[in-house]
């Protein structure tokens, strides 16, 4: 599903991001960001409003868990919601 | 005539918009798109000198009309919709459309309008004008689904006004005024009005229109299209049910459902038309906590939000344009032949994630801060939740399926110069807000007590996104992530697309075939009745016989043994 799957044209320069190993190299940085960001968490002054943000790393936890969460949650819906593209149309 | 001139001005905006909107047609192409530009223009400039107050006060037919009111809400309000204009404009310069053209100008100026008079009445008419100028944008496409997603729309924008109307009856009915101020769910026709503002405000059951609609316009269309209505409404609840504590509820509502929609959904306009409503949701919670933070949350939010969603709306459009499809499925690795909007796409998508430094950041925090501030934790589970969603399907989902993802083999040219030129101002302006907060700060309607960049607001909001990011990543690359399919996804719309059609259809049906059994049961009764009546008096029937004259005789001869043994009997 990432960048790889299909090769450019004949004839066309290739993208830095056409090599898959590029692409993981972006997935690395990606992941040492987010690393030094949960780290973050001992650095800058906290102003609470509710308990749970006192838990170390809550934000990163929380968007983490909630999108991974999202997206199966929708991946499910389908089962129920998904109809053909035409479902509107083909009655006409 | 000249004294309800004299007492209708300073003119509204608005109106000088829809009336210099009507010049359209009567020019040509050429001078027509540089017009469209400095009419804007022109007009922001005026709205910006008419002093403060209220203007315009005409009784006509009994009524108070109070045609203008600037004040700090409609200002910030009135500003950002003439913004847009200008920019949809720049946006739609090549298009040769007159109707389109035209239709932009009015629904505009009927937004702009709307947003300024101070009477329910006034507003009412404005209300309505914005449904029957905006449909032509989406007729415009000039597709069978088009037209039917305009008659949906109309019927529903319309009707947005029909309620509106009751509701006003009712209000003036029960307290004698029509001042387009507080009124609160407790005063008469409050209910009404509240259902007419959530209709155009694409509250949760009602919003269906929208993600109807708004992908079956033009290309230009829908980047119109997605800067008034709704905010327009956001304005009326700011206006009218500032602090009524269900919208908060609804409003977090909003911000959760269309994200899930909004991952699953195969056309990328229609994403964005989810997560259009997903923004919303912000706006109303901020209207329904209703403190001065909060207020100022949803305006400068509706701000932001205008430029970021016609952004991002430019971008799928300039793709639509180029390649002829907007769908996620068929599309991937643009990033090579169309930079820049890539470019601009992603700028678009890291001010509607808020990411620091672009203008949803700002604006957004606001909104939280104050739910956070009030103590409603739910609720502001809800809206960070809401966040990293829409950092997924719109900052994500949309640039990387557009521009990235598998290679689609597609090679469009790049945008046109003017669509470029749109896309670089807006995105000027996105992060503008996003870096420099005060110019917009100062005209939001309270006093802006808040420091957006604070140590804990960057890194929180970073850890948020980028965990989100990494969570994106993290599925993609285990296959979990749904892929991009050609689909229909099910929504209320299926009730009046589907459910009532099948349920009008039965019961026509069902009478079609009682009526069907009715008659020929009838007919088959009659029938029988005129066979049996032939049988016995037509011309062969035993009644209808001709005999012969013996025969005869002898029947007589028969009738009369039948009288004399009855007689004799009887005697």
């Amino acid at each position: 599903m990432a960048q790889h799957s299909s090769s450019p044209p004949p004839g066309e320069k290739p993208r830095w991001l056409d090599e898959p190993r590029n692409v993981t190299k972006v997935v690395w940085a990606l992941v040492a960001v987010c690393a030094l960001l949960f780290l973050s968490d001992l650095v800058y002054e906290k102003h609470p409003v509710f308990k749970v943000e006192y838990l170390f790393g809550f934000y990163a936890i929380y968007g983490f868990v909630g999108s991974v969460g999202l997206v199966l949650a929708a991946k499910w819906l389908r089962k129920i919601l998904m109809r053909d593209e035409d479902y509107y149309d083909r009655d006409r | 005539m000249t004294a309800i001139a004299e007492l209708a001005m300073p003119l509204n905006p608005g109106l000088l918009v829809i009336l210099g909107g009507l010049l359209v047609p009567l020019m040509a192409p050429a001078l027509a798109r540089v017009y469209v530009l400095a009419l804007p223009a022109a007009v922001l400039g005026y709205l910006h000198l008419i002093p403060a107050g209220e203007h315009g006060a005409l009784a006509f037919m009994g009524l108070d009309l109070q045609m203008l009111r600037v004040d700090k809400l409609s200002v910030v309000f009135g500003t950002i919709f003439l913004i847009a204009l200008f920019l949809g404009n720049l946006y739609a310069w090549h298009e040769r459309d007159r109707m389109q053209r035209t239709a932009a100008q009015i629904y505009a100026g009927a937004a702009i309008g709307a947003a300024l008079v101070g009477d329910l009445v006034s507003l009412f008419v404005f209300w309505e004008l914005t449904a029957i100028a905006s449909v032509v944008l989406i007729w415009a496409a000039g597709t069978d689904r088009a037209y039917r997603a305009g008659m949906r729309y109309l019927i529903v924008q319309v009707g947005s006004g029909v309620i509106l109307l009751a509701g006003i009856l009712f209000h003036v009915h029960g307290t004698g005024s029509i001042a387009f101020g507080n009124i609160g769910l407790e005063s008469p026709g409050g209910a009404l009005i509240l259902i007419a503002f959530g209709v155009k405000c694409a509250f949760p059951l009602l919003h269906n229109w929208l993600q109807d609609a708004y992908p079956e316009a033009t290309v230009t269309g829908t980047v119109i299209l997605s800067a008034f209505t709704t905010k327009l409404a956001v304005y009326a609840l700011a206006r009218s049910f500032a602090g009524t504590e269900m919208l908060i509820w609804i409003g977090a509502i909003m911000t959760a459902f269309p994200i899930f929609y909004a991952v699953i959904e195969n056309d990328l306009r229609r994403v964005l038309a989810y997560s259009l409503n997903n923004q919303l949701g912000f706006m109303v919670v901020g209207v329904g906590i209703g403190t001065e933070m909060a207020l100022n949350g949803t305006a400068a939010h509706a701000f932001s939000h205008i430029l970021y969603k016609a952004l991002l709306f430019m971008a799928m459009g300039a793709v639509l344009f180029r390649t002829g499809t907007c769908k996620g499925s068929e599309l991937g690795g643009l990033y090579k032949t169309m930079p820049w909007t890539t470019g601009f796409c992603i700028v678009g998508a890291a001010s509607i994630s808020a990411f620091p430094l672009f203008s949803g950041f700002i604006s957004k925090s606001m909104i939280l801060t104050a739910a956070a501030g009030e103590g409603h934790f739910v609720v502001w589970g809800v809206l960070l939740f809401a966040s990293a969603g829409v950092f997924h399907h719109s900052g994500i989902k949309v640039p990387f399926f557009a521009f990235f993802a598998h290679d689609s083999g597609r090679r469009p040219k790049e945008a046109p110069w003017n669509m470029l030129l749109a896309m670089a101002a807006t995105s000027a302006l996105c992060i503008g807000i996003g870096i420099w907060p005060e110019p917009l700060y100062a005209m939001l309607p309270f006093p802006v007590d808040f420091v957006p960049y604070t140590a804990a607001h960057v890194f929180t909001q970073l850890q948020l996104l980028l965990f989100a990011a990494l969570a994106f990543t993290f599925l993609m690359r285990t296959g979990l992530y749904p892929p991009e399919l050609r689909s229909t996804n099910l929504d209320t719309d299926v009730v009046y697309r589907k459910l009532l059609p099948w349920l009008t259809l039965g019961v026509g049906r069902s009478i079609d075939a009682s009526w069907t059994r009715l008659t020929s049961g009838s007919i088959a009764l009659l029938s029988l009745a005129i066979d049996g009546a032939a049988r016995n008096f037509g011309p062969n029937g035993l009644v209808g016989r001709t005999v012969r004259v013996g025969n005869g005789v002898a029947w007589v001869a028969a009738l009369l043994l039948v009288v004399l043994v009855v007689g004799y009997a009887a005697g």
